[in-house]
């Protein structure tokens, strides 16, 4: 009697292996998340503390600080994101199970835009606080913009970080790699939380959504075609 | 002059380029041709932008920087272009030759983009009277070098040869991608800019003496790409290759 042959995984069925895994690293220490959410709340902070106490003009730039809040935080949680792996040589081990890579990369862009996403729903209460915005004018568009605005810095991201966590000086240059791709994201993440959350007259904010839509699923589609000759290497 | 001269000098770049190219024996000299072309050009060019052609009917001698900035920017994106080609054709092809153009390529275009971007800021000066503007070319063409200097960091960040030809070619064509989108999304931020001049809105004289830098140029970009390969190639043999066999054991230990 011989044992049966087992049949690899699908793809989707691997990226959800490959997410699940990732949830259960986090769970098991909760220590991203939480150095996560102290590091976007202390920035929060500091831009009040630099632009001074004009309430007006803080609720005004409200939407910047927000992302750029969001933006510092990703780079820690990218980072950390391919640093389980390099020990041990866990993502050699990830590769040779053998997952598919673009499992792999689909699998770590939803880990980290739900740790961001996550991160963004805890900043939004403190914005409220720190900036006096008013979530309630359009709450559905503004989770949706936090939504795609996390997938469009973790899909470039994602690919980035893979690229420098075997580099000399990683925590340097994953920024200095992935900021300029990112400028197209933090314009039409920010304007479309400022109308989002501020009247909008001249309807802006639908055409910001779907840039910010396309942003998303270039990177998505371009990530998932590099990422394979990314981790080949390993 | 005739007009059609700077089209001639053009097209002689352009053959010159792609003898090259094509005739490995032509390479040893190829390149000296052209750069002493380039070097007449400029010389021509220098009389032709700031004497014989006419002066701008807004700007006045202002505008004369038309006819270094337009060809360096364009130089800068050719250059950039070649650099993704030859990083997609790494990921294909996995061959050193293609990963040295690509080395070669992005450091050439940061220089002519970098020379490009420092002119337009002095022209901006004397025209709208601050040194920086939110200006959607000027942000774009910014973000482009940033993206292409932290290309340039990362290949000298990384140890490993063949990890850097691999992954400096994936983020060559991530930031690639992301120029359209950069252009496109900081046009649209910010809409209440100028209609830009193109080469239809120009002079006929203006026209030409644009084209003769052009050519200028690109003679310059081709010869400075070639140089910056065969830096980038030796580099790569010292690096990759064994010292010779009979070498003696006292010169490789030390």
């Amino acid at each position: 009697m011989t044992a049966p042959i087992r049949t690899p995984p699908g793809l989707l069925r691997s990226t959800w292996l490959v997410l699940r895994k990732d949830w259960l690293i986090e769970w098991r220490t909760r220590a991203r998340l939480t150095a996560l959410i102290f590091f976007a709340l202390s920035t929060l902070l500091l831009f009040s503390f630099a632009m001074g106490p004009d309430i007006t003009m803080l609720r005004v730039h409200a939407p910047g600080y927000l992302w750029l809040a969001i933006l510092f935080a990703s780079t820690l949680s990218l980072g950390e994101s391919f640093r389980v792996e390099s020990e041990n040589q866990a993502m050699v081990g990830l590769v040779l199970a053998p997952v598919e890579p673009r499992a792999i990369f689909l699998g770590k862009v939803a880990g980290n835009t739900s740790l961001l996403f996550g991160l963004s729903l805890v900043l939004l209460p403190v914005s409220v606080a720190l900036y006096d915005v008013d979530l309630s004018r359009n709450f559905g568009m503004l989770l949706l913009v936090l939504l795609l605005g996390c997938i469009g810095i973790s899909a470039p991201g994602t690919v980035y970080s893979a690229i420098s966590s075997n580099a000399r000086a990683r925590d340097v240059m994953l920024p200095l790699l992935l900021f300029p791709v990112l400028v197209p994201m933090l314009l039409a993440a920010v304007s479309a939380t400022k109308f989002a959350l501020v009247a909008d007259p001249q309807q802006q904010l639908s055409s910001w959504v779907k840039l910010l839509t396309a942003f998303d699923l270039i990177y998505l589609s371009v990530g998932f075609l590099l990422f394979p000759r990314v981790v080949e290497e390993d | 002059m005739p007009y059609w001269a700077p089209w001639v000098l053009l097209a002689l770049v352009a053959l010159l380029s792609i003898v090259h190219l094509a005739v490995p024996s032509t390479r040893a000299w190829v390149w000296k041709v052209l750069a002493g072309l380039g070097v007449a050009m400029i010389a021509g060019l220098l009389y032709l932008g700031l004497v014989w052609a006419p002066q701008e009917a807004f700007m006045s001698d202002v505008g004369r920087i038309l006819y270094i900035h337009v060809p360096y920017v364009w130089a800068c994106m050719l250059a950039f272009t070649v650099n993704v080609g030859a990083a997609i054709a790494y990921l294909f092809k996995k061959s050193w030759v293609t990963d040295a153009i690509a080395e070669a390529s992005a450091e050439v275009g940061v220089y002519f983009g970098a020379i490009g971007v420092l002119q337009g800021s002095i022209w901006a000066r004397p025209t709208w009277g601050v040194w920086w503007d939110w200006d959607p070319r000027l942000i774009a063409t910014t973000v482009m070098l940033l993206s292409y200097v932290g290309y340039l960091t990362f290949r000298s960040f990384t140890e490993d040869a063949e990890r850097r030809a691999t992954w400096s070619a994936a983020a060559g064509i991530l930031g690639y991608v992301s120029l359209p989108i950069v252009w496109f999304s900081v046009r649209w931020w910010n809409s209440l800019h100028q209609v830009q001049s193109n080469a239809s809105t120009l002079d006929k004289p203006m026209r030409v003496v644009l084209t003769w830098g052009e050519a200028t140029f690109f003679a310059f970009l081709f010869v400075f790409i070639y140089l910056r390969y065969r830096i980038a190639r030796s580099r790569q043999t010292s690096a990759l290759e064994l010292p010779p066999i009979d070498a003696p054991t006292g010169a490789t230990a030390s």
